[in-house]
């Protein structure tokens, strides 16, 4: 049995209590930075603003950005407001592009992530009974331990296999009856593949029934395709490593996450003008947390590009939706002057049955011209020997992206396995012109 | 039963890729009797008729390559000038096209045996029965 509802005094708070808890709430923020850290007291002073002239929620607006290159500027822990020892743990990010960052948390802060991440599970409809296997990475990346915290919060049962070791995975899903996983789409996938050639079909062989599906972007056809070929439902999870790690997910609607207002003030806008964008237009995800203490963010700038949806939900939650990530303004790819997001491309990959999960986007300079290759694996199912047949497949992947991203994309149709799998983010983009 | 089945794998067009497919089909002793491989730039289709179809294409799958099965005929043709002529001569005059074909001679048979994919397998084998040619059938490609 599950509840409906994880906090329901707070998950359905009246929209204008909501809005007075988050103004309290941001108050107070902004006093505790101002007194506790001499990065954020010198942010505002360059910023000309004060503790005192934060009063009314929309007065976020005064306050400066923060971004990435804060972190990195300050590494190891110079964004803390809180002397060392009360730290209870650090969670530090790859740094695969650039230097790696820090976040500390207290135990409040643990408890305000696990408390997050409570709530979602319950929304999604697990709680005790359910088996949640987590395979997202243990250790340094906030994946692995953020749900695993979150999973045994709600009473579930935590499988806590980590990423990796697949076809051991696949095997104590089934020995352990796994209702619901937690890892990456893109390892999803491969998780469905590997149990293929296992014999193991996920829909006959396994109790799965929800993914815990996040950390990189990915599209509704994606969706789709995962729902379709495993019989599981597949929910979309949200968090930066910033922020804690994985805080938030769908409810069981699948139409939107929804994003604790409590915990975090969000706003969307304009990477280029940093002007709020209108609700409903799409622009980069900007947080502030309200109940962080260690390592709190004010107005933070996550460089996803996302939707803000204010419209209250059907599943009686009064808090803000976004919408999935769409892509990062940092993973943006300039080809010949037009921005490319690989979700745009995955999107449209994944219309094409004649092809595979997996795909490659490699853009190349030639003389003076970037070069944007795409690559796709064949599938046995509709491999037909004629040559007219594959010549037409590659034709047509080509005509669907050039309709979508406007320009012309050269498809090259690799065999199965070609494109190497990630069992954690996957590297969809190799940019060669930068070397 | 007079057709036969081609062996066709997707193939990159890749040092090494030919090599790959030799080796799976030379672990699993199957024989190759006639190949052809047609390349389309990046990719290429790699088609061949084996002794034994059923072991080669599980030995292909089960080593992770794209393999597909066709419907082809193997017809003899007279080892003198015109051989050729007579059997496409019959299938151009009942309109039947050849989408490839590709020939091998085997010593034992003293014939070369010609490899042929149509577009219409049913009609082609009953022409190329009236005009007198003869079509091997799976067993005699097994034991040349």
């Amino acid at each position: 049995m599950f509840a409906e509802y994880w906090n329901p005094y707070i998950e359905r708070m009246p929209i204008e209590d909501l809005h007075k808890l988050q103004e309290e709430r941001l108050r107070s923020l902004v006093r505790y930075v101002h007194d506790h850290s001499r990065f954020y007291r010198q942010r505002f002073r360059e910023a000309g603003v004060e503790p005192d002239d934060i009063k009314k929620l929309s007065d976020v607006t005064k306050l400066p950005f923060t971004s990435k290159r804060d972190l990195r500027n300050t590494y190891p822990t110079g964004m803390f407001c809180i002397p060392e020892n009360w730290v209870v743990r650090y969670h530090v990010s790859s740094g695969t592009t650039g230097k790696p960052t820090v976040v500390g948390y207290t135990q409040g802060d643990v408890d305000m992530w696990t408390e997050s991440l409570a709530r979602a599970l319950t929304s999604i409809g697990l709680g005790r009974g359910d088996v949640i296997q987590v395979s997202y990475g243990y250790g340094l990346f906030t994946g692995g331990l953020g749900l695993h915290y979150g999973a045994e919060r709600i009473g579930a049962t935590v499988l806590p296999t980590g990423a990796g070791n697949t076809e051991r995975q696949i095997e104590l899903m089934q020995d352990l009856g796994s209702t619901a996983i937690a890892c990456t789409p893109s390892y999803f996938l491969y998780i469905n593949e590997v149990a293929q050639k296992m014999g193991v079909s996920i829909h006959n062989d396994t109790k799965l029934r929800a993914g815990i599906l996040g950390a990189e972007p990915w599209s509704e056809e994606t969706r789709k395709r995962i729902e379709d070929s495993t019989g599981i439902k597949a929910y979309d999870i949200f968090g930066t490593s910033e922020m804690s790690g994985p805080l938030f997910t769908e409810c069981h609607l699948q139409n939107g996450i929804h994003i604790w207002a409590d915990l975090f003030l969000i706003e969307v806008i304009d990477p280029k003008t940093g002007m709020r964008v209108e609700d409903g237009e799409r622009g980069e995800l900007v947080v502030t947390s309200l109940d962080k203490w260690a390592f709190p963010l004010i107005r933070y700038r996550t460089g996803d590009i996302t939707i803000l949806n204010n419209e209250q939900c059907e599943c009686g939650r009064t808090h803000p939706r976004i919408m999935r990530i769409l892509g990062r303004t940092d993973d943006m790819i300039i080809v010949r002057g037009i921005n490319v997001f690989p979700s745009q491309v995955e999107s449209v990959l994944m219309r094409i049955p004649e092809i595979g999960d997996n795909y490659q986007i490699i853009v190349d300079r030639k003389g003076p011209l970037d070069v944007m290759t795409v690559k796709v694996e064949v599938t046995e199912s509709t491999f037909s020997d004629k040559i007219a047949d594959l010549m037409s497949l590659s034709r047509e992947v080509g005509r669907q992206l050039k309709n979508v991203l406007n320009i012309t994309a050269e498809v090259e149709l690799v065999e199965p396995g070609a494109i190497p799998r990630s069992e954690g983010k996957a590297q969809r983009v190799i940019d060669m012109r930068r070397v | 039963m007079e057709r036969i089945k081609q062996i066709s794998i997707f193939a990159e067009n890749k040092p090494g890729r030919m090599a790959r497919v030799a080796r799976t089909l030379a672990d699993a002793s199957v024989n190759i009797r006639a190949l052809t491989i047609a390349e389309a730039g990046d990719f290429g289709v790699i088609r061949m008729v084996v002794d034994d179809t059923e072991k080669g294409y599980k030995a292909l799958h089960d080593d992770g390559f794209t393999v597909s099965e066709t419907d082809v005929l193997a017809v003899e043709i007279k080892d003198i000038p015109g051989g050729l002529y007579e059997i496409a001569n019959t299938l151009g005059m009942n309109n039947v096209n050849v989408d490839y074909a590709y020939a091998f001679v085997t010593a034992k048979a003293e014939r070369a045996m010609l490899i042929l994919r149509v577009d219409d397998i049913e009609r082609a084998t009953e022409v190329l029965s009236d005009a007198g040619v003869r079509l091997a059938t799976r067993e005699e490609i097994q034991n040349i």
